[in-house]
């Protein structure tokens, strides 16, 4: 009986160690250590043994069947680990083929450039206001210091709606200092984004409508050394730490001292490059001291209060930005062209 | 404005390199735009003197040379040239020279014979005849050049000989020899056969040995021109060749670019229009000299005067048009010969960008360079009873300006007139009546100062800004234009030019009070943040003309922008330096910045519609008119009132849109235009509605558009829900519109959040897509930016998580194709006894089998109790009640 059990041993280990499936592997169990299996069959018979042997060989048989365990559970790990290597394996893609297209919708250029800088002034504790694109010549221009008989008046310059250039399509965002000024208590710290429109033809470089951003900061004892310092923060914050700039003068009705701020070409550092074209300097905006005539007329005293304002274009920031050669591109809105950015 | 550094150098003596030189006047406020070597592509072309003149041996037009350019030995030139003569001075480009437009020279053979360099002609270095009149060419005919139009039919014979008559009184003639006979003339003596003679001729291209057309009554050589030829006879006969030199001061060997006024530089300024002082030399120069701390040397014109004549007697100025001319100053000048200017003057007339005319004409010019007061020069002879009034315009009078336009003019123009007419536009251009020609005896030179908005005004309505509008413009000063008169007199002295007259007519009807200010310097610095010493912000001043005594500052009367302590604190830091500024941040209270609940739901509404797809887009506020005839408004409709631009730049852009719809469609359209097969755009643009007080209401609105695949009535409604969705909107509802002239009228909606009606969209009427030449269905949604503002919902508030599972029953019902999916789920939702959840539509179909008009919707009903597990029978009974409902309501039954 003993030969037996070891006989069984040794052919269902064999057994065992060949199947190639689950099926087998059960087939088996069935055949060995099922209730007709063939070690329970030996065990059937074990009543026939003397009572020296019975332990023994009882002994015997729980090491087999123990042993007949162990090999099917290990087979059975190895076929399923198997199984699932070659299920793996005919799951394998061509990572190459490309992905199923999720269509999200892009930013126009000229609004990414415009976010951005909001989010720097909104930052800095600016508020940034909205107001209307039909405006008062009043506003406009007198009450910023541009008389009648200033050119940029013209009926070749501006939009106008009535004979008498009363009401116009604003000119410049800065009739929004004068809104500010007229509405809001004092300190102020704004910015003001939107639509403007002059009189210019379509071309690489000109659209009788773009976008600028108007800033403006009043308070007691406001410096140009403030404006200088809160403009290069922002130079910083967009074209990165340790950004070169500088101050020029220029001239604004509006503004006085008046200056141009010029960013140092990231292209050529300022040697001179096509980028620059040739200045080694790009300009970036206007800005300026408030005039003590603005301030006055919108009731502020020069004696206690002064401030600073600036306006820049945002078309031309945008296209700086990311390269775009001319300006059409940002009115024809193809789709070509918005999906780029 | 252009500033020539030589001219510069007169009043200021700068040795900065154009690169440091165009920094510091830009840091200073005078911005460069660009510096220019008048020079810089010129190398190596010197003076030569034509020592022997050769025919090549093996062409029949080319000549070999030998030059002397002052050094032992000549240099052999081959030239092509037929202008040059032995004795001639010319331009050399020697070998490994360079040339305007980047030409470069070598050493070569021309049909074997070495030639070391070349001859150069006017636009060979970068001039032309208006830089040099003198250098004018004209070329003989010569005979032995001819080539017959038809070889079978040649007008002059191949074997002419010396005496064969031609036509007329012109017969053949060898010339014998040539010598030069001072500029540009040449004394040249000539055979005939049977005579001998001698002329001067001012052609240059003659030689001895050369058979020419002699005209033997005018007693000169035939040009082409004079024979009636056409250029194809004479192929080689032609106007152009070298540049013949007649320069005193160019020695042999010396740099060509100083005897052509090519070693100037040219440094262009953007000067801003407060400054028009800055559009001259001498206010450039000023400038400069506080930028540099150097030397400013003016100069103070002295005239000799004495021409015979009492000026008071030859002319009289009134000014009736005081109000537009507080000054008009006037001098005269007898007996002027007009002639080319000397070369100095028209170098630097050229180096500023102004071509040289006459002496006279170049003197005003000059001086308008040189004092930024524009003058002009009239022919006194056209100054009929040598009366001047300045007047206004009458209108419609008529007056023909120097450039030969007819001008009509009106009352808002100014003009200079006589007695009887215009002979000038006051301010931007002389008439023609009175120019200057070069037979003019005596002139009138005018420098006067005109009203600037008078003169803009003017000059725009007439599309004729000139040099001098553009200045006047600007308001020049007053007390400049006597000093400009008298230079201009000083110049005609000093060229020779006429004689001037005695006196001055000066008509002043104004006297400007000078701007008086007070130095406040803690102002200032309080103004810049910094600490400028008073002393330092005299100095300043100082050099920039002002007078400044005590705390008294005086402006000068050409700075008429200066008018605050804010003006005299840039005139300090502009010279303290802008960039010596500190910086500093923002101090004081601090405010709280951000966006306003508003621009908060443009941000998030932006970025919903990213999500879903679609692309940002920006168009223009104005359109055409006939955009409301494509978006099918009629004629009538009440929303076509648009402001109106009263001068818009064309049609398409002149009145403001009262409708986005027109812009999205063009936009689509322009994409279907270009084949991209899909589109998803959007725009938060704004619409305009005229107010009472004539300014806008500027209501924005959300508009879609899309077109191409997966797009349809289905996907653009699921945005518009989307978007109400993301804002929480609630109560929504959609309603068929079926009116709405620019949308299908099966396939259009309006949505309303409650009873506030938010927009509509849907497909665009067939016929809209035709009127912009689309085969495809373009779909639109216009929502009102305000009412999804005033529909933004309350914060979500949380929901607890279901704790019981849920039981979802299908139902099919059949009913008519009138009924609607909304009127069946709203039946749904009011037949359910509580327990119903959610109601979702999963199918529609029609069939035969249903019978004609007949439809079955199926829906998937959730119901579910909060605080039990439902039972099979609830679920059951609750779907039962819907039924019913559904059954006596809207005659649908269970299929």
């Amino acid at each position: 009986m003993k030969q037996q059990l070891e006989a069984i041993r040794t052919s269902a280990l064999e057994a065992i160690a060949a199947t190639k499936s689950a099926d087998e592997l059960d087939a088996l169990r069935v055949k060995y250590l099922g209730k007709k299996g063939e070690l329970t069959s030996v065990l059937k018979m074990m009543g026939k043994l003397s009572a020296e042997e019975r332990p023994i060989i009882g002994q015997v048989a729980n090491e087999v069947r123990a042993k007949l365990e162990d090999a099917i559970e290990a087979q059975s790990a190895a076929l399923a680990e198997a199984a699932l290597a070659q299920k793996l394996r005919d799951e394998a893609l061509d990572v190459t083929v490309p992905g199923t297209p999720v269509r999200v919708g892009h930013k126009h250029p000229m609004y990414v450039a415009l976010d951005e800088l909001k989010e720097i002034f909104v930052g800095m504790g600016f508020t940034v206001l909205d107001g209307p694109e039909v405006e008062l010549a009043e506003l406009n221009f007198d009450r910023l210091n541009a008389e009648e008989g200033h050119p940029s008046r013209d009926w070749s310059d501006t939009f106008y709606f009535d004979a008498d250039s009363r009401v116009m399509l604003r000119s410049q965002t800065s009739p929004m200092q004068v809104r500010a000024m007229d509405t809001m208590d004092l300190p102020i710290r704004i910015i003001a984004p939107g639509r403007v429109f002059r009189k210019d033809e379509v071309d690489a470089t000109h659209s009788p409508m773009f976008h600028q951003v108007e800033g403006m900061v009043i308070d007691k004892g406001v410096t140009m050394a403030d404006l200088k310092g809160t403009l290069n923060l922002v130079m910083e914050q967009l074209y990165g730490k340790g950004t070169v700039t500088r101050f020029r003068p220029h001239h604004f009705p509006f503004t006085e001292p008046s200056c141009e701020m010029d960013v140092q070409c990231h292209k050529c550092g300022g040697a001179g490059c096509p980028t620059c074209k040739g200045e080694g300097w790009i300009e970036v905006l206007g800005a300026g001291m408030i005039h003590p005539k603005v301030l006055k007329m919108a009731g502020i005293d020069t004696e206690v209060y002064s401030g600073w304002a600036f306006g820049m274009g945002l078309e031309r920031m945008a296209m700086r930005r990311f390269k775009i050669s001319d300006l059409r591109l940002i009115f024809e809105n193809d789709i070509r062209f918005l999906e780029q950015f | 404005m252009n500033l020539s550094r030589k001219w510069l150098n007169e009043f200021v003596k700068i040795t900065a390199s154009d690169r440091e030189f165009a920094e510091a006047m830009t840091l200073s406020g005078s911005k460069v735009e660009v510096t220019e070597d008048l020079g810089a592509e010129i190398s190596n072309v010197v003076v030569g003197k034509i020592v022997s003149l050769e025919r090549h041996p093996d062409s029949d037009h080319m000549w070999v040379c030998q030059i002397d350019v002052g050094e032992a030995e000549n240099v052999q030139i081959v030239t092509g040239a037929w202008n040059i003569h032995v004795g001639d001075i010319v331009p050399v480009a020697r070998h490994k020279s360079t040339l305007p437009g980047g030409k470069k020279i070598e050493r070569g053979k021309l049909r074997g014979v070495v030639s070391n360099g070349m001859l150069c002609g006017l636009s060979e270095l970068g001039l032309d005849e208006r830089d040099f009149p003198y250098a004018v060419i004209t070329a003989a005919a010569i005979l032995g050049d001819y080539k017959p139009l038809d070889p079978a039919k040649p007008s002059i014979s191949a074997d002419i000989k010396a005496g064969d008559k031609i036509y007329g009184s012109v017969v053949a003639a060898e010339v014998k020899d040539v010598q030069n006979a001072g500029v540009n003339l040449w004394r040249c003596a000539l055979s005939t056969g049977s005579g001998e003679g001698e002329l001067v001729t001012s052609c240059q291209n003659l030689h001895a040995g050369d058979m020419v057309a002699y005209d033997t009554k005018k007693n000169i050589v035939c040009t082409l021109a004079d024979l009636h030829a056409e250029q194809a006879e004479f192929p080689h006969c032609i106007p152009d060749g070298i540049f013949i030199l007649h320069e005193e001061d160019a020695a042999l060997g010396q740099d060509i670019k100083s005897v052509i006024g090519a070693d100037d530089h040219v440094v262009e300024f953007e000067i801003t229009p407060n400054r028009p002082d800055c559009l001259s030399v001498i206010g450039l120069a000023r400038e400069a000299a506080a930028t540099f701390g150097a030397e400013l040397s003016l100069h103070a014109p002295v005239v000799k005067g004495g021409a015979e004549g009492n000026l008071t007697d030859l002319l009289d100025v009134e000014t009736p048009a005081s109000d537009l001319c507080p000054r008009y100053t006037a001098r005269m000048v007898r007996n002027v010969k007009i002639a080319p200017s000397p070369k100095w003057m028209r170098e630097r007339l050229r180096a500023m960008g102004v071509r040289p005319i006459n002496n006279i004409v170049d003197i005003t010019n000059y001086v308008m360079l040189e004092y930024g007061q524009p003058m002009h020069a009239f022919d006194y002879r056209y100054v009929k009873g040598g009366k001047i009034i300045v007047r206004r315009a009458e209108e419609g009078e008529e007056l023909t300006t120097l450039d030969g336009n007819v001008r009509k003019l009106n009352r808002n123009h100014l003009v200079i007139a006589d007695d009887t007419r215009a002979v000038g536009l006051a301010g931007i251009m002389g008439g023609l009546n009175s120019e200057i020609v070069d037979d003019t005896v005596d002139v009138v030179f005018e420098s006067a100062n005109f009203d600037g908005t008078c003169i803009r005004k003017g000059a725009l309505a007439l599309g004729m800004r000139t040099e001098a509008s553009a200045k006047f413009e600007k308001g020049l000063d007053i007390l400049n234009t006597l000093p400009a008169v008298d230079r201009a007199c000083e110049l005609v002295e000093m060229l020779g030019a006429g004689e001037v007259m005695d006196g001055v007519i000066d008509i002043l009807n104004y006297v400007p009070q000078p701007t008086k200010l007070k130095l406040r310097s803690d102002k200032i610095n309080e103004l810049l943040g910094t600490d400028v010493a008073e002393a330092e912000m005299v100095r300043i001043l100082t050099k920039l003309g002002f007078t400044v005594e005590g705390d008294d500052v005086t402006v000068p009367s050409w700075r008429g922008d200066v008018e605050h302590y804010s003006d005299l604190a840039e005139e300090v830091a502009r010279f303290f330096g802008y960039n010596n500024i500190p910086t500093t941040l923002m101090r004081g209270q601090t405010t709280l910045g951000g966006y306003s609940p508003a621009q908060k739901l443009e941000i998030a509404l932006g970025s919903v519609c990213r999500t879903m797809g679609y692309d940002e887009i920006i168009t223009y506020s104005f359109i055409s008119p006939t955009y409301y005839d494509k978006i099918r408004w009629s004629a009538d409709d009440p929303r076509r009132k648009s402001m109106k631009i009263m001068n818009p730049l064309g049609e398409d852009t002149s009145i403001m849109r009262t409708s986005i719809l027109p812009s999205m469609l063009e936009i689509l359209t322009r994409n279907y235009n270009f084949r991209n097969k899909s589109a998803r755009l959007y725009e938060l643009g704004r619409t305009y509605f005229e107010r009472e007080d004539g300014m806008a209401d500027e209501p924005k609105v959300l508009s879609l558009g899309a077109y191409g695949d997966g797009v349809d009535f289905y996907a653009l409604k699921g945005c518009v829900e989307t978007l109400l969705a993301d804002i929480r909107a609630e109560d929504i509802r959609f309603e068929a519109v079926s009116d709405n002239p620019s949308y299908h009228p099966g396939r259009c909606a309006a949505v309303y959040v409650g009873e506030r009606r938010i927009g509509v969209f849907g497909q665009s009427h067939p016929l809209v897509a035709a009127n912009y030449g689309v085969d495809t269905e373009l779909y639109a949604a216009e929502l009102s930016f305000d009412a999804l503002f005033a529909s933004v919902g309350s914060d979500p508030i949380y929901q607890p998580l279901p704790k019981f599972p849920a039981v979802t029953r299908d139902i099919a019902v059949v009913c008519d194709e009138a009924t609607t999916v909304g009127a069946l789920t709203d039946c749904i939702r009011r037949g359910a006894k509580g327990l119903l959840k959610d109601v979702v539509l999963f199918d529609i179909y029609r069939g035969a089998s249903l019978g004609e008009g007949k439809k079955s919707v199926a829906f998937n009903l959730t119901l579910r109790a909060d605080d039990r597990s439902l039972t099979s029978e609830e679920a059951d009974a609750d779907v039962h009640t819907v039924l019913a409902l559904l059954e006596s309501e809207l005659g649908a039954h269970l299929r």
